[in-house]
């Protein structure tokens, strides 16, 4: 399954990626273990994906939480709570 | 509907005279100016950068202003946003509301920035004495946006 992925603000800054094109595993489909999977890249990726820090992420656009589905060909982002206004 | 995020600053005067005259049974115009402020959790703030999710961004901001007008009775709503850096005193961001009466353009135009400091994906970073760092996000503002949802489906 062949996705692209955003990162941005404090997770674009600190994983130095701001986008990648990915072609998961057939057991990777939800974000939750979109997370889990980049987390094992090491140390950055877990404490960004999976540590303290919040991070919401959007598919396609939309914030969703952690259950929701990932298609081929989805646009998936991760981002820090947002701030503007 | 419009919205426009953009780095250029915005003319608030002419933006509320367009939303005046686009109809002629509009008999309130609402506003909301934010500023960027020098103080920020009691530190020196010098310099601020807005990052946003192009594409992401004026699809939730679209979608914040579909929500008000379909639960107040209102004419028109504008958003701008600013991003790129900016210093104390620019303006940030403006929100404006016509409508019939001031009553709905009120509620409408507090509802929409509720749910853009929560909801639109826009980050700030601040340029402080004691160095650059990623501004938090607030739980007031979360508790601001929840006001609205008592006896309200949510709208993610």
């Amino acid at each position: 399954m062949k996705i692209k992925l955003f990162y941005f603000a404090r997770l674009k800054e600190t994983l130095k990626y701001s986008t990648e094109d990915l072609d998961l595993p057939a057991d990777v489909v939800t974000i939750l273990k979109l997370k889990a999977f980049l987390a094992k890249r090491g140390d950055v990726w877990g404490e960004m994906l999976m540590g303290k820090l919040k991070v919401r992420a959007a598919i396609n656009h939309e914030l969703v939480d952690d259950k929701a589905t990932i298609a081929d060909g989805d646009e998936v982002a991760f981002f820090p709570p947002v701030t503007g206004g | 509907m419009t919205v426009r995020v953009q780095t250029e600053d915005f003319d608030l005067g002419l933006e509320i005279s367009q939303l005046r005259m686009a109809r002629k049974d509009t008999g309130a115009v609402v506003s909301f100016v934010g500023q960027v402020r020098d103080l920020n959790d009691g530190d020196t703030v010098s310099q601020l950068t807005l990052e946003h999710y192009p594409g992401m961004t004026e699809r939730s901001l679209s979608l914040i202003i579909g929500q008000a007008k379909s639960r107040w009775d209102i004419f028109d709503a504008l958003i701008i946003h600013r991003v790129g850096t900016l210093q104390p005193t620019d303006q940030i961001v403006l929100v404006a509301v016509s409508g019939a009466h001031r009553g709905e353009a009120f509620k409408a135009c507090e509802f929409i920035m509720d749910y853009l400091k929560t909801e639109a994906p826009f980050w700030k970073k601040e340029v402080t004495q004691s160095g650059e760092h990623w501004v938090e996000a607030k739980q007031t503002d979360d508790a601001a946006r929840e006001r609205w949802t008592i006896g309200h489906e949510s709208i993610e």
